[in-house]
């Protein structure tokens, strides 16, 4: 038997202390598909990077066609036949498709002439090859996105490359685009070459893939036939994360529907009839893939997109929220996902991010009173343990879990009915984490409704009173405490009925 | 907002440094003439500044300055020789400044367009607008009541005075206490983050930019009674002096960080270095390139403090 084309083995990549690969092996044929599956945050994407390059791992061989790859950087895996396309490709929207197709292809030098027949003939014969029709003159900003997969494919197959990479790539594709990219995929194999397949869709993975390779918290489980494995072994595989950690969960007593949606969709946020409640005293938590529409319901219900279709009710009145102001005149919070980007204003001090949004509780007549700012601000940081010398320190200078505490402190500050967190635990320590998730038990407590929104799933099963699970900008499924499990979260996730 | 003041320590340094060297060398530049002469010369560009200012810190800039100046100070002779009262004349052509200023911002901040293009645009657009209405003949026969605004000569730069003490601490309180003033820094910082946090930050972008339109309708109107024919060419070069006063006194170009003190020193520093040079016997011509240097000094000095900043970050 052949060396397989890519051989990867004992591949171990940590980010900022984070391992996000713990000795992963992997192997690709050549004439095969090999579909790489896997939760949110499994793994998926960093494996990849390490294969074409973009990333360095700590440890372990990667190994094309039996030989050991030296030097781990873009240029090497494209020299070894290495391809990616990513999910959003990476084309110069003001360059043709030609242009585009022969960047990739043609030599370097700076002096070099262009023949513009050759490349466009070229472009063409590429383009034809991969199955489509795109006039090879066109600029790449006017094509669509199944189009410009096309183009990457092209290239792709310029480059004759024995390893493509493919990073889910019919998330944004209609049905008859999967099925003519699917007949692409056909002649790639013909030709011998291996792809690596990235999906979500599990019944695509069937009708494509040779072989399926699970990742599960940077760990490869296991590698099996396609065609031996049926939809709940593969669930079974992906979920199976134990919740080691121990939840501050405890019983609170629940009050009225603090907040309710009914039938919210917002057709520029891709979301459709969403409707659900929370009461007060609920942690409520929203579970989905990266895509289903979960941080743009909480942006509907903010304000920051406002929705375009049905009723926002809270307390029993219909209100219309049609900027941040509005959600926060109506009582709600929202701690966003990216703290660096959109959380924390990093060069303002902690106290002036503190009173951000309720500047009206520290002033009289528009005018800050600087002790009333500072004095509310060290509660708040007393309150939720901010570590840090003084309120004057900047923002900046805090670390991850103490920033998301800030941005915390500044809706806490807001007295709000319902408080948004999207990923209120991401990339925070685990000492923080704990404290971040007794302070929403405390709130809970207090009367606050919670709506959480996370990517963990056995956060998101230990602090949820009731899961709503979200697929393509609409809800899948809704799930109590008692009856909710990894697998049912994931199966409705993914799509499909329980 | 920063709770260290280098920036401003090391402006004031300058300005020490200079003032000891001119009080060795030629003590004539303290003379009372001089001084008031000196303040005269440099509050159209303090008052703009302030309002330049704020643009800075919300992350845009303001290149039109010099032309609403020339267009401002036209309206208020016009409107004085029409008959009216100066007082009247006067609002009327702050009432422009505001009107231009709220034109930039709309542009900039509900149309997106970034403030170097729309300003750059208003900036030659009306330069060259009152260059045609005007013919570009001065506007003479100013009434009687018009220069001085009615006032003595001698009492006139103890209005000036109070005038700028006035708006450089309400501007100065205002950013540091005013909610408007918190909103300011933030979008200035992070805008995304701001409107998050619920700040209008589109508002605020454009309150900016009619304060500036304010504030330079009130220099203009003070400039021009000083003289006895207001020229349609005034201001030419007025925007540059005024970033680089704001630029050199410790803002930060990409918005977010800097104060009113720190203004108010560069632009003490950068007008009071021309005349220091004649006064020490330098030629003039060097001004230019002086101030330039300054202003570079300034820009690099902020640039390698940042760098250090951020590994000190790192590390901690």
């Amino acid at each position: 038997m052949p060396a397989p084309l890519l051989e990867a083995s004992g591949i171990t990549k940590s980010f900022a202390g984070v391992r996000a690969l713990r000795g992963v092996s992997f192997e690709l044929r050549g004439g095969e598909v090999h579909a790489l599956i896997g939760e949110n945050g499994a793994g998926k994407s960093t494996l990849i990077k390490v294969m074409a390059g973009a990333v360095t791992a700590d440890a372990g061989t990667l190994r094309v066609s039996g030989e050991v790859v030296p030097r781990n950087d873009p240029a090497m895996a494209r020299a070894l036949g290495i391809a990616v396309i990513y999910q959003q490709p990476a084309l110069f929207p003001h360059l043709t498709v030609a242009e585009n197709i022969a960047l990739a292809l043609e030599p370097g030098g700076i002096w070099r002439t262009v023949d513009w027949r050759a490349r466009e003939r070229r472009a063409k014969e590429l383009i034809d090859r991969a199955g489509a029709t795109i006039q090879v003159d066109r600029l790449v900003s006017t094509l669509s996105m199944p189009e410009q997969q096309v183009v990457e494919i092209a290239k792709a197959i310029g480059a004759e490359a024995k390893v493509v990479i493919m990073d889910e790539p019919t998330a944004s594709l209609t049905e008859t685009e999967v099925s003519s990219l699917f007949r692409v995929i056909g002649a790639l194999k013909n030709v011998g070459a291996g792809v690596i397949y990235i999906s979500h869709r599990l019944e695509e993975i069937s009708a494509i893939a040779d072989r399926i390779t699970v990742l599960r918290d940077g760990e490869s489980i296991g590698t099996c036939e396609a065609s031996a494995v049926g939809r709940e072994q593969l669930i079974a595989m992906m979920v199976g994360r134990e919740v080691a950690a121990v939840y501050p969960k405890r019983a609170v007593p629940i009050g009225e529907v603090a907040m309710e949606l009914r039938g919210v969709g917002n057709r520029g946020a891709g979301l459709r009839g969403v409707s659900l409640h929370v009461r007060q005293g609920e942690i409520f938590g929203i579970a989905g893939l990266v895509g289903s529409g979960r941080t743009q319901l909480a942006e509907t219900v903010f304000g920051l997109t406002p929705a375009d279709s049905g009723e926002i009710v809270l307390d029993g009145a219909v209100v219309g929220i049609e900027s941040p102001a509005d959600a926060i005149a109506c009582g709600i919070g929202y701690v966003p996902e990216d703290r660096r980007q959109h959380g924390v204003v990093l060069e303002l001090p902690i106290a002036a991010n503190v009173t951000l949004s309720s500047l009206d509780a520290v002033s009289s007549f528009g005018m800050i009173d600087r002790g009333a700012e500072r004095a509310l601000a060290q509660r708040y940081v007393e309150r939720l343990r901010v570590k840090t010398p003084s309120v004057d320190a900047t923002a900046g200078t805090l670390s991850g879990g103490n920033q998301q505490k800030v941005a915390l402190a500044r809706w806490l500050a807001t007295k709000p009915k319902v408080l948004i967190l999207d990923e209120p635990t991401q990339g925070v320590d685990v000492g923080s984490k704990a404290e971040i998730h007794g302070i929403m038990m405390d709130l809970a407590a207090g009367g606050m409704a919670i709506v959480m929104i996370s990517s963990e799933l056995p956060e998101v099963l230990g602090m949820s009173d009731r899961i709503l699970v979200m697929h393509a900008g609409t809800v899948a499924g809704e799930l109590t405490r008692a009856e909710a499990t990894q697998e049912k979260i994931l199966t409705l996730a993914l799509g499909h009925a329980l | 907002m920063r709770r260290r003041y280098g920036r401003e320590l090391s402006v004031a340094a300058s300005i020490a440094v200079l003032g000891l060297v001119l009080a060795l060398l030629a003590p004539g530049y303290f003379s009372g003439e001089n001084l008031a002469d000196l303040f005269l010369a440099n509050m159209p560009v303090l008052l703009i500044a302030l309002g330049m200012n704020m643009v800075i810190l919300t992350g845009q800039i303001d290149i039109s300055v010099g032309s609403v100046f020339a267009v401002c100070g036209v309206v208020a002779g016009v409107l004085a020789k029409a008959g009216m009262p100066v007082m009247l004349a006067a609002a009327g052509a702050v009432l422009a400044g505001v009107a231009m200023g709220a034109i930039n911002g709309a542009l900039v901040a509900y149309v997106r367009i970034p403030s170097i293009v729309v300003t750059l645009a208003t900036m030659v657009a009306l330069r060259d607008g009152l260059r045609w209405a005007t013919q570009g003949a001065w506007v003479s026969d100013l009434p009687a009541g018009f220069q001085w605004l009615g006032l003595s000569q001698a009492s006139y730069p103890v209005l000036i005075a109070c005038t700028a003490v006035f708006f450089v601490a309400a501007t100065g309180w205002g950013l540091r206490n005013l909610a408007g003033g918190r909103a300011v820094y933030a979008t200035g910082s992070n805008a995304e983050a701001a409107r998050l946090a619920g700040i209008d930050t589109n508002a605020t972008t454009c309150s900016v930019f009619v304060i500036t339109g304010a504030l330079t309708g009130i220099a203009a109107v003070l400039n021009s009674v000083r003289f006895n024919q207001i020229p349609s060419n005034a201001g030419l070069g007025l925007e540059m002096k005024v970033i680089a006063a704001v630029v050199v006194g410790g803002t930060a170009i990409t918005g977010g960080s800097g104060s009113i003190a720190g203004t108010v020193l560069g632009v003490i520093l950068l007008g009071a270095i021309g005349p220091a040079l004649t006064f020490l016997g330098v030629s003039a011509y060097w001004e230019q390139a002086l101030q330039g240097a300054i202003i570079l000094a300034a820009v690099v000095v902020e640039a390698i403090r940042e760098r250090a900043e951020r590994r000190g970050a790192v590390r901690a």
